[in-house]
């Protein structure tokens, strides 16, 4: 049995692991990807909000962008759009710093990596968001602009706390696209936890023992976020009769 | 889907003409002079997308039924190790996955003097068993979670009816289980293989060329940043076009 342990790498894991060895590698990557995660997750949301009231409400022609903004979004792989978005955002950082007269700026990748999925994020979002507005009965929105509620009070305080409970699972989901999508950055060059990992495994050649601990650390965020979420939904969907029969 | 009708409305007609000068001012502005020096090998790695895209369907979804059956009613001996399997691999990001199977398992392996003797393991040395392997079990086990659903949607009362005709279990697994299920599944289905087309560009990065991979050669090779991309992300929507079009066309049929 310690054999087979010793072949698995899991021997010196403990070592391998701790906070004074590669372990600190580890959790600092964590932290970079959640850091880039709830970022391009509030990007998108805010994205979402304008692309769905845009897809609702708005003119033809905004209709017909943003029907082709989520649409190529979402055909087309992430890891695709991810150098896309790279090249393009640092392309057009570098002109407007030449512009302004400076030389090349070194761009932030946190900042960068943000920009990218919340792009990404933003499409997703959109299509979630406008369901939830959807599903919202017409006649609340009537009556508190017949109250003669403005636009935005209309928005704050009447669609948005009403849409919650059908946004939210969804925007769950995106949460957790969004926390798994910050390991495709590695390929880019960021360093976040996959990447950490990447390296850590390949200088100690210990890469069964690396991975299984990123894996662990992933799968320990998703289970909390899967708790936190089951908490919003329950908040989000209070006063109204409970999913599994009886009240809530 | 828009019809002609559709397309003739005003604004739109603009925005295709738009549309049409961007696409000729891309032709004539951008570099495509690299196209006949990486045709060939662009061709080669379309078909390895394609290729490794079929297999891992194919096969994720021969073992998503099983995994979605023990779910379902599986005793907990069964649905206990498919619901942590599916856990598992929805929890965690598909690149960690790839690398842990080519870089971790392809480390291991080695150390087996049996392995190394047995017929497999020229095939263990290369790439594309393991990126075969990790998009196979991602795709069971999302796929493993929707036929859960869709197994424990087929009426009851259907199976108690079978089971009073005497029929065996299989053949009602066969006959009456199976292809409602699998009529239930077929718009998730057809999602989850547009999304599983998205993730194969993930195995480039253990050294399988395909289509993906081949332009990250030309971006390196010719230093040539947006075009290739660009195609890139046209024969992908291409693609998951049709992948589309064929699960409409299965749903109606």
């Amino acid at each position: 049995m310690t054999g087979l342990f010793e072949l698995l790498g899991l021997g010196a894991s403990a070592e391998l692991l701790s906070l004074s060895g590669w372990g600190g590698n580890l959790l600092r990557g964590l932290a970079n990807s959640l850091q880039i995660a709830f970022g391009a997750f509030g990007m998108g949301l805010v994205i979402g909000l304008f692309g769905a009231y845009g897809k609702l409400y708005g003119g033809k022609v905004t209709r017909d962008l943003l029907a082709i903004y989520t649409t190529v979004i979402r055909a087309v792989p992430e890891l695709v759009l991810i150098l896309i978005l790279y090249y393009v955002g640092s392309d057009i950082i570098n002109k407007i710093s030449e512009g302004l007269g400076g030389g090349r700026v070194e761009i932030n990748g946190v900042a960068a990596g943000i920009w990218v999925l919340g792009v990404v994020q933003g499409a997703y979002a959109t299509e979630v968001l406008r369901g939830a507005i959807q599903a919202v009965p017409v006649g609340q929105i009537e009556a508190a602009k017949s109250y003669g509620m403005p636009g935005l009070m209309i928005m704050r305080r009447v669609t948005i706390p009403a849409m919650m409970s059908f946004a939210v699972p969804g925007l769950a989901n995106l949460w957790l696209i969004a926390t798994k999508d910050t390991a495709l950055l590695a390929v880019v060059g960021f360093n976040e936890l996959t990447l950490e990992t990447r390296q850590a495994a390949s200088s100690t050649r210990a890469y069964f023992t690396f991975f299984l601990a990123a894996g662990f650390l992933y799968l320990m965020v998703t289970l909390c976020s899967g708790a936190v979420f089951a908490r919003v939904e329950k908040w989000a969907r209070r006063g109204q009769p409970s999913l599994k029969g009886g009240t809530s | 889907m828009t019809g002609l009708k559709d397309l003739m409305q005003p604004h739109r007609i603009v925005m295709m003409l738009v549309f049409a000068a961007l696409v000729i001012w891309c032709a004539f502005a951008l570099r495509w002079d690299w196209i006949p020096k990486y045709a060939p090998l662009a061709l080669e790695g379309l078909w390895a997308t394609i290729w490794i895209l079929a297999v891992s369907t194919v096969l994720g979804f021969l073992l998503a039924v099983p995994l979605g059956l023990a779910q379902a009613v599986g005793p907990w001996y069964l649905s206990l190790p498919a619901r942590t399997f599916c856990t598992i691999i929805r929890g965690t990001p598909l690149l960690l996955q790839i690398w842990l199977l080519y870089y971790g398992l392809g480390s291991l392996f080695p150390q087996f003097p049996w392995i190394r003797s047995s017929e497999l393991w020229p095939y263990l040395r290369q790439a594309w068993p393991y990126a075969v392997l990790a998009l196979t079990l991602s795709y069971a086990g999302y796929e493993g979670e929707v036929m859960r659903g869709a197994f424990s949607s087929v009426a009851k009362g259907q199976l108690e009816a079978a089971k009073s005709f005497g029929m065996p279990r299989f053949t009602m697994f066969r006959r009456i289980w199976l292809p409602q299920a699998i009529r239930n599944v077929l718009p998730t289905l057809g999602g989850e293989t547009i999304l599983q087309l998205k993730a194969t560009p993930l195995v480039a990065t253990i050294t399988v060329v395909e289509i993906y991979a081949v332009s990250s050669r030309v971006r390196s090779d010719t230093f040539i940043v947006y075009e290739p991309l660009l195609l890139l992300a046209v024969v992908y929507m291409a693609i998951a076009g049709v992948i589309a079009y064929a699960f409409r066309r299965l749903e109606k049929g």
